[in-house]
């Protein structure tokens, strides 16, 4: 009976060192689940969710703040991927915080309009926009993540946002049957021939 | 040399329709009017162009260029006036422009003044550095550029050179003719490539439905006498031209998932390639032309022909006797089918207005369209398993196909989709005519989209991220600024208060005024300095002052 009580505890006691300093060891610093979520999220720091930016909404989303469907620029594809890795249920994109675009957009300062404000700048999350007061400003496109944000704060309305033109070394083959779609005859597919037959 | 060779899994035997391009002679095609030279013609990084509109161009001329490693120059290949720079159709699967360099050539094909060089005076690096600035890239379909892959090769090690002469797609003979017209260039050019790798063994592969390609090569080698070098005829087994089967046949080797020849020792090049080195190294002369086959049931005149770089593909069709016109029906181009390739790995071209570019191996003109340029219409998987059977890269298409098909992009990289070489065995064989390599394409590029969108929303996070915490670190700075001056503000007036006895400030500062004024006596300036008559009169009108104010009390 001794023997049996003081081999639990020597026992409890070992897993209990183990189990302490597994904890001190292994420590998993902030919130991994928010890291999950803000790689899923688009990172175009829009703000169109209410948030100030992503990881915002993302720590939102985590403290169960914010339902997964405020996020226009990721669009449905984010919802199901969010509801995925959270578990819950698929919800419909909120078109209340805008609608989601395919094409990505870029902004494009007018530069013979543009008169050096500087505003933009500061309205830049992702700081794409290149210039100084007084001198004319620009975008980098590269880091341009088309979140409009410089938009309202310019005086002289001289940024737009453009649709990124397609080039060949990102275009995609799509699947056949979507190429087939796209045709607006199948006349020409009779007849094919093939090797090997 | 004893060769054992080996077998890649599956493969099939095709049809494989050279004799046609091959009853005629090589032919050096003329100069068309107009060349179309695209900026980029290689794998890697964009050049940007280096000459303006309107300038005269020389043969030779670099005219296009990017200071990245990874890329190749683009030189002009004739003589003439650079008419306009922008974008022009391409040969690309998209259909899409690309901005390309356009010059009226004015027929003359006037050179630069090329300075003779010695190349068995240079050392590896300088070698390297002139094949790169000379434009070379791969030969055999994927274009990338060969120094910076040479100096990979030479910094890990290689064993075994291997040289890719099998060309084993149908139709194509481009390498065929290289081989049996320019024997001798291209052995020299494996000189260069032994020089500089120092492998232990050199193996050139050519598939045996070219024996005179062997024999000129053989004859060659016996002339050059490389060290441990041999010609091995392989047996036609389409696709034994792909590189990674081209070794498994002559070496047993495979190359494991995700990595490369380099990777375990093997570095594979082109005939091609081979003789643009020697044309770079020999001639000092860029790579500019290309030999190019046309072929097809949909062509006169098929054959090959060595052509310059820029030419337009409807020219090189021109100089093949045209279109074939079977009937009323028929009466031009927009009936044929145009494939930039071979009929398995080729593309269909929606034009013929495109230029021959330095990855442009075969034109492929065909009267009815093949399976692989089929868009869409295929019966459903009837799950007979041939694909698996003929896989050289012994993958599972029925599962890539199913996965694809629903877009499951994990499942499809779990079964090794990238492994997949797109040879088009399993298309070929599919009783469904399922067009299954543009299943892969289509998964391929939707996957790298998402890689790459990945890498600008990381890259996104990172500079929102840099920001606020630059943002917070001026904030920061402020409040540190602003709380260090109101301390000083008050440490000046507890010193202050500290030094003050009395206990009421105004009353002090009211003291304060009146001790300022009563020590303020106001002495007239006037008064200073006076003669002793002067003085005197002061005195006088003083007394009298006293007196009258007396009299007046």
């Amino acid at each position: 009976m001794l023997i049996a009580i003081l081999t639990i505890s020597a026992m409890a006691g070992i897993f209990g060192l183990i189990l302490g300093y597994a904890a001190i060891r292994f420590k998993v610093e902030g919130n991994p689940i928010v890291d999950q979520i803000d790689s899923l999220l688009p990172q175009t720091q829009c703000g169109q969710c209410t948030y100030p930016g992503c990881r915002p909404y993302a720590e939102a989303i985590a403290n169960g703040e914010a339902p997964i469907n405020q996020c226009p620029p990721g669009g449905q594809s984010t919802v199901v991927l969010l509801a995925d890795l959270l578990d819950v249920e698929v919800l419909e994109l909120n078109a209340e915080h805008g609608d989601h675009n395919d094409v990505p957009l870029v902004a494009f300062i007018r530069e013979d309009t543009c008169i050096g404000c500087t505003l933009c700048i500061q309205a830049c999350p992702v700081d794409a926009i290149l210039g100084s007061a007084k001198h004319m400003h620009t975008i980098i496109i590269d880091e341009c993540t088309g979140c409009e944000l410089c938009l309202p704060p310019c005086p002289v309305d001289c940024i737009d946002l453009i649709p990124i033109k397609q080039t060949i070394e990102d275009w995609k083959w799509s699947l056949p049957g979507e190429t087939l779609a796209s045709l607006e005859s199948s006349s020409e597919q009779e007849g094919a021939i093939t090797y090997g037959h | 040399m004893d060769i054992k060779l080996s077998r890649f899994n599956g493969g099939i035997h095709l049809d494989d329709h050279k004799s046609e391009s091959l009853t005629r002679p090589v032919q050096v095609a003329p100069l068309p009017n107009q060349l179309i030279m695209p900026l980029k013609q290689h794998i890697g990084e964009s050049n940007k162009p280096l000459v303006n509109v309107g300038d005269r161009v020389l043969r030779g001329q670099l005219i296009a260029g990017s200071s990245s490693p990874i890329s190749a120059p683009v030189h002009a290949s004739t003589s003439g006036i650079v008419r306009s720079i922008g974008p022009h159709l391409v040969a690309h699967a998209s259909g899409q422009s690309a901005d390309c360099i356009i010059i009226d050539v004015d027929g003359k094909d006037a050179s630069i003044k090329v300075e003779p060089i010695e190349v068995s005076q240079m050392q590896a690096a300088d070698i390297l550095d002139h094949i790169r600035r000379l434009g070379v890239v791969g030969l055999g379909g994927a274009s990338f550029p060969t120094s910076p892959k040479l100096s990979r090769g030479i910094d890990l090690g290689i064993h075994t050179l291997i040289i890719n002469g099998a060309e084993c797609e149908p139709y194509i003979t481009c390498d065929d003719s290289l081989m049996q017209n320019q024997a001798y260039e291209t052995v020299r050019g494996i000189g260069y490539l032994q020089r500089m790798l120092t492998p232990k063994k050199t193996l050139i592969g050519i598939e045996d439905n070219k024996p005179k390609a062997i024999e000129a090569m053989k004859l060659a080698l016996q002339t050059e006498s490389l060290p441990n070098t041999a010609v091995v005829s392989i047996p036609t087994l389409y696709p034994s031209g792909g590189e990674k089967q081209l070794i498994q046949i002559l070496t047993g080797n495979e190359i494991p998932t995700g990595q490369l020849a380099f990777d375990i020792g093997i570095f594979c090049q082109n005939v091609g390639t081979c003789l643009a080195i020697t044309q770079a190294l020999e001639l000092n002369q860029p790579l500019m032309s290309r030999y190019v086959t046309v072929s097809g049931d949909g062509v006169r005149l098929p054959g090959n022909w060595i052509v310059r770089l820029g030419t337009p593909i409807k020219y090189l069709i021109e100089l093949a006797g045209g279109y074939v016109q079977n009937g009323l029906n028929q009466p031009n181009a927009t009936q044929q089918h145009l494939v930039m390739g071979g009929p398995m790995m080729g593309f269909s071209l929606s034009s013929d207005n495109v230029p021959i570019v330095k990855s442009s191996n075969n034109i492929l003109v065909m009267q009815q369209q093949l399976i692989a340029q089929q868009p869409g219409i295929h019966d459903e998987c009837v799950r007979c398993g041939k694909c698996a059977e003929v896989c050289p890269a012994q993958l599972l298409p029925q599962q890539l196909y199913w996965h694809s098909r629903s877009k499951e992009y994990e499942k499809v990289e779990a079964y090794n989709l990238f492994d997949c070489i797109e040879c088009g065995c399993c298309s070929a064989v599919c009783p469904s005519q399922i067009p299954l390599v543009q299943y892969y394409r289509a998964s391929k590029s939707e996957i790298r989209a998402t890689q790459r969108a990945t890498f600008k929303s990381d890259r996104a996070r990172i500079r929102f991220e840099f920001r606020e915490k630059r943002l917070l670190l001026k904030k920061q700075q402020e409040e540190q600024k602003r709380r260090l001056k109101r301390e000083a503000l008050l440490k000046k007036s507890a010193a202050k208060k500290m030094d003050s006895s009395v206990a009421d400030p105004i009353q002090a500062a009211l003291d304060r005024i009146k001790a300022k004024k009563s020590e303020q006596v106001i002495v007239p300036k006037n008064i200073t300095n006076l003669t002793a008559d002067q003085q005197k009169q002061i005195d006088e009108a003083d007394a009298r002052r006293c007196s009258e104010h007396e009299q007046n009390t």
